[in-house]
């Protein structure tokens, strides 16, 4: 992966094969700790102990298709790679928290990238499935909360063109807004 | 900045529209692979410009969806386009540029763009 952006995606994208119903996706940027800090957490199928003990093995998968599962070790190795950490918990019938933290500055830690277009793909591609982003940082915030989306729209697909459009630039203004500054 | 507001207003606005969705039948599918290989091979940008371009030239006919991984992973991003009555189109390598020729010649003008196929 070139950017963390796209590793959300893709964490995400496990979420939505587990059919949760909720995704909450964070990130949290604060400076004056030097933390940068993803967090995506569903409510999907989950897994037993012995399948999370797995998961960070490149070479465990569930997929039929290919012997390697590298999703999880790209992930947890740009958190490691960045002077930061990697957390991943689960319970069957409960949901997965997989959790990644890196130093802010740290000249390894890979760029965020487009978090507008993960979210947005997230978004339109899994009308069934809802998701909660929060981008925080420092003292700054936004919320895409679906539900909330949904709630608005009734039954008109977030795919409709101009609906589309809406979110994406919903989104890149809200995040270019709370990014300010800062280097994310 | 955009607000929820506007959202309200655009929803007012399509309510009034009468969709012109064509029969399942009819439909053309596009689908994008999106598993970590797809992912990490540039899927995600390919998949924003079918999803955008099919809306702006306004393919009622054609729906953009994502799917896992088909163990061709040297091959992403793969793009698969079924269209009713025909052999499936495999796509490989792609790129938000070839997928706007794909997007002219084939979704809209009826042409396979074969120098992107997987025979290629």
């Amino acid at each position: 992966m070139t950017e963390l952006s796209l590793n959300i995606l893709d964490i995400a994208e496990n979420s939505v094969k587990a059919g949760a119903p909720l995704t909450e996706i964070t990130v949290k940027a604060e400076t004056a700790q030097n933390l940068l800090e993803i967090i995506i957490k569903d409510n999907g199928c989950g897994m037993t102990k012995e399948q999370v003990d797995k998961v960070i093995d490149p070479f465990y998968t569930t997929r039929t298709t290919r012997k390697v599962g590298l999703g999880i070790p790209f992930f947890k190795e740009s958190a490691e790679a960045a002077g930061g950490s990697f957390f991943i918990d689960s319970e069957v019938g409960v949901g997965t928290t997989v959790k990644a933290s890196y130093e802010l500055d740290n000249i390894d830690r890979m760029p965020m990238g487009d978090l507008t277009a993960t979210i947005h793909t997230l978004v339109t591609m899994h009308e069934d499935m809802d998701f909660l982003f929060t981008y925080k940082v420092n003292e700054n915030e936004f919320v895409l909360d679906t539900r909330e989306l949904r709630e608005i729209l009734g039954d008109i697909s977030f795919k409709e063109y101009e609906v589309s459009q809406y979110i994406k630039d919903y989104l890149k203004e809200n995040i270019t807004s709370v990014t300010g500054e800062i280097i994310i | 900045m955009k607000s929820l507001e506007e959202l309200k207003a655009i929803r007012d606005k399509m309510k009034n529209q009468v969709g012109i969705r064509s029969e399942e039948e009819n439909t053309t599918r596009v689908v994008v692979g999106m598993a970590t290989c797809g992912i990490a091979a540039g899927a995600r940008p390919v998949l924003t410009a079918f999803s955008d371009l099919v809306q702006e030239k306004g393919l009622n006919n054609v729906t953009v969806t994502q799917t896992g991984c088909i163990g061709l992973c040297m091959y992403e991003p793969i793009v698969e386009v079924y269209e009713p009555g025909k052999e499936k189109v495999t796509y490989v390598k792609m790129t938000a540029e070839k997928a706007a020729e794909v997007v002219n010649l084939h979704l809209a003008g009826g042409t396979v763009v074969s120098k992107y196929t997987i025979e290629k």
